[in-house]
C-alpha cells in the first residue's frame, strides 16, 4: 500500500506541459516569417575580354527595345506604353501574317534590350518581365497547339522541343551613361 | 440498475493528455519553418513586383546582395546614395568577387553549378549600380541572377 502511493507521488504532473509549450508556440509563431523568396531568373553571358563577334543579323529579326532616363520606352524606333510591350513582342515573335518587317520565324527571333544608367530598376524589371511573359504566353500556346497542355506540365523532351522552337533570346547592351544620378 | 447509475453519475471530462503532443507537434513544425534573421539589414529596400517569378530552392546554394539607400541611422556615415550590402556590411563592387568566393567555399564542389544569386534591390535606385554589379558578377563567373521580386497576378 504504501509503495503504491509513493508511486503515485513521484508522476510528474505533465499538465502544465501545454502551457509551457502553447508559451514556445507562440512565440516561433510570432518570430516565424516564412520568407517566400521569389524573383525574375536571369542568366547572364559570361565575360569575355574580347569584343564579341559582330554577327550580321538581319533587321528585320531584331527586336530592340531601348529604355531611356525617364523611363520612356523606344521599340523598333517607335514610342511604347509598356502595357503593349508583351502583345507587340508576341506578334512579332510569331509574325501570324508573315510579313515582311516582322521575324522570319520565332527561333531567328532576338530581343535587343538597352537601358542608360538613369533608367529606374523598376521599369526595368517590368519591361523584363513583359518580354518575359510573352515568351511565357508563345511557349503555352505553342504547346497547347502540340500536346494539349501548358508549357510546364509537359516532360522533359516536349519542353525541350519547344524550347528549340521559340529559345529565349534577350540581348542586353551595356548601358549608355544618361541620367546617373550623384 | 447499476450501469443506468454510473451514466448519470458525472461526464466524462475530455482527456487532455494528448494536448501537449499535439501543440508539441505544431511547435517543432514552427522550429523548423523559422529562419532566424542572420544579418541586419543596413538598406532600405522595395523590391518591385514582377509575375513572371521563380521560386528560390534551396537557402545555402543563394547568395544575396542588397542595394538600395542606408538606412536613416546609416545616412550620417554613409550617405544617401545607393549602396551595395555584403553579407552585414556596406560594400563596393570591388567586394563583390571576394563575397562570392567566400561563398562558394560553404558549398560542396559538386553544387557549385547551382549556386544562385540574389539580386534584392530597391525599384527607385537607378540601373548604373546594378550594371556594375552585373559585370562584376559576369567577371566572377556567376551567372545565375534572380531579381528579387514581389508577386504580381498575371494579366
Amino acid at each position: 500500500m504504501a509503495r503504491s502511493r509513493n508511486r503515485l507521488n513521484n508522476e510528474i504532473n505533465a499538465g502544465s506541459m501545454a502551457d509551457i509549450a502553447f508559451l514556445l508556440l507562440i512565440f516561433f509563431l510570432v518570430t516565424t516569417t516564412i520568407a517566400e523568396d521569389k524573383g525574375v531568373l536571369v542568366l547572364l553571358p559570361p565575360w569575355s575580354n574580347e569584343p564579341p563577334e559582330t554577327k550580321n543579323l538581319k533587321t528585320r529579326n531584331v527586336y530592340s527595345v531601348l529604355v531611356n532616363a525617364d523611363n520612356q520606352l523606344l521599340v523598333r524606333g517607335q514610342p511604347m506604353g509598356i502595357d503593349q510591350l508583351k502583345d507587340n513582342a508576341k506578334k512579332f515573335i510569331r509574325n501570324p501574317q508573315g510579313q515582311e518587317d516582322m521575324a522570319e520565324s520565332p527561333d531567328q527571333a532576338l530581343i535587343s534590350l538597352k537601358n542608360d544608367r538613369g533608367t529606374k530598376y523598376k521599369t526595368y524589371i517590368s519591361v523584363y518581365n513583359e518580354l518575359k511573359a510573352a515568351y511565357r504566353e508563345l511557349r503555352d500556346e505553342e504547346s497547347e497547339k502540340r500536346y494539349g497542355k501548358k508549357f510546364e506540365f509537359l516532360n522533359k523532351d516536349q519542353q525541350r522541343n519547344i524550347i528549340k522552337e521559340i529559345p529565349l533570346v534577350i540581348s542586353e547592351a551595356e548601358p549608355s551613361a544618361y541620367g546617373e544620378e550623384n | 440498475m447499476q450501469f443506468e447509475k454510473k451514466r448519470g453519475k458525472a461526464q466524462p471530462a475530455i482527456s487532455t493528455a494528448s494536448l501537449p503532443d499535439i501543440i508539441f507537434m505544431l511547435l517543432f513544425f514552427f522550429m523548423v519553418v523559422t529562419v532566424l534573421r542572420d544579418t541586419e539589414e543596413k538598406v532600405s529596400y522595395i523590391t518591385p513586383s514582377a509575375s513572371e517569378l521563380t521560386k528560390l530552392e534551396r537557402k545555402s546554394l543563394v547568395n544575396t546582395i542588397l542595394i538600395g539607400r542606408p538606412k536613416d541611422k546609416y545616412q550620417k556615415t554613409y550617405g544617401s546614395k545607393p549602396r551595395i550590402q555584403l553579407g552585414d556590411k556596406f560594400s563596393d563592387v570591388t567586394d563583390i568577387p571576394l563575397f562570392l568566393e567566400e561563398h562558394r567555399e560553404t558549398v560542396p564542389e559538386k553544387q557549385q553549378g547551382l549556386i544562385m544569386t540574389s539580386l534584392k534591390v530597391d525599384g527607385d535606385v537607378t540601373m548604373g549600380i546594378i550594371s556594375d554589379v552585373k559585370t562584376a558578377l559576369r567577371k566572377a563567373g556567376q551567372l545565375k541572377v534572380n531579381y528579387s521580386a514581389k508577386v504580381k497576378e498575371r494579366k
